[in-house]
């Protein structure tokens, strides 16, 4: 059998027809791949900007110290060497891109708790070169200390700064250690886990237990009051315009 | 063969060096390790036994503590299932400190006279050092 020029420009359609056959079906099945799957837990946290202004300023510092208490975090103070998991930040830094000359002074003037974002196309996932920052089924960007070694390419990838590397040697900084938990040690990378070790016993992240103004729960489920509060009020989130998909918002 | 005078005994010599290793602790007995596995912890006990018997936890406890590692890390499954179908937590810190708490005694005793340096206590914490 010889191929002719006509069955050869037929057999290239037939080809490229097949590439749309997969998404034409998906659209007429009413498929959409950002869509999680019903039932499947997808954690996050939303921050009520109102309660936390009734709060006081002490109550951010401390739900954060509760926080770097529990998970024996290095408090180190050479600002460009400290450890954070979550802590405040102004508007001007931790929501930049939307900052305007007329904006109010609540904004201007009230710390937003900035801590990982558990993003849902984590940038940091895709360049970690061993493995060591993955992303589990119920969406928390977890970090396996075991492998990481220390080349800080998540660093240079997230573009929350959500992110710490140990320069020296923790251990002396972390005053009473949690023999509950691991430290972390030199030229590793350490970052928010959303209290991944309390939420398999049932419990709610430290920070949330600590502080009213943050409510944690499944986004995914329709029941939940982080869903409830998502649909009932106007939020922000950090940087959405890159397509990291943060999980963390702001209720203003 | 030329000089076989000279090839034969540095032959002989070379793999009398070479087997060095081999025959050096012909007819020595076994070095004792010298750890203590008793702990008050283990006393109280009502039934003295590891997550696994003692012969796998000797010879293989340092797969055991990585495929833990991996399961809770990676798997999010906290809890293990022994041979004898018993369960228990998986954690260095609770399960495995909580009867083992004589590290310098248990742990550093075997390591140090196997010439092994795990770096399990570069991050976990001692179970000695967390009582102070």
């Amino acid at each position: 059998m010889t191929v002719n020029r006509r069955k050869f420009i037929g057999a290239g359609l037939l080809t490229l027809s097949g590439l749309v056959l997969l998404p034409t079906i998906n659209v007429f099945a009413g498929i959409d791949k950002n869509k999680l799957p019903e039932g499947t837990v997808r954690w996050g946290m939303a921050v009520d900007m109102k309660v936390l202004a009734t709060e006081g300023p002490k109550a951010l510092e401390e739900a954060a110290a509760v926080c770097h208490r529990i998970h024996n975090v290095p408090e180190i103070e050479v600002e460009a060497e400290a450890v954070k998991w979550i802590w405040g930040e102004l508007y001007e830094k931790s929501f930049a891109d939307q900052k305007h000359p007329y904006l109010n002074e609540f904004f201007l003037d009230s710390l937003f708790p900035v801590l990982c974002n558990h993003c849902d196309n984590a940038p940091c996932v895709r360049v970690c070169p061993t493995g060591a920052t993955f992303k589990r089924e119920d969406g928390i960007v977890m970090m396996d200390y075991h492998r990481c070694i220390g080349c800080r390419y998540c660093m240079a990838a997230c573009p929350f700064g959500a992110r710490s590397f140990n320069f020296r040697d923790p251990h002396p900084y972390v005053k009473e250690p949690n023999s509950e938990y691991p430290l972390r040690q030199r030229g590793v990378v350490e970052k928010c886990n959303f209290c991944a070790e309390r939420l398999a016993v049932g419990k709610q992240p430290a920070c949330v237990e600590a502080n009213d103004a943050l409510v944690f729960g499944d986004l995914n489920d329709k029941t939940s009051n982080i869903w409830k509060l998502l649909n009932s009020r106007y939020s922000i989130r950090r940087r959405p315009e890159l397509g990291t998909g943060p999980n963390i918002y702001y209720l203003v | 063969m030329y000089d076989a005078g000279k090839i034969i005994p540095g032959l002989i010599i070379f793999l009398i060096i070479i087997t060095f290793p081999l025959w050096y602790s012909l007819g020595q007995s076994a070095p004792v390790l010298g750890y203590q596995v008793e702990t008050p912890e283990i006393e109280q006990l009502e039934e003295k036994k590891c997550v696994e018997s003692v012969s796998y936890m000797r010879a293989s406890h340092m797969r055991l503590l990585d495929d833990w590692r991996n399961e809770v890390v990676r798997n999010s499954r906290r809890t293990y299932i022994n041979t004898a179908g018993k369960t228990c937590e998986i954690s260095l810190e609770e399960t495995c400190f909580g009867c083992h708490t004589n590290k310098a005694d248990f742990c550093d005793a075997c390591h140090s006279s196997l010439n092994v340096e795990p770096d399990c206590w570069n991050c976990h914490s001692d179970p000695k050092e967390s009582q102070l």
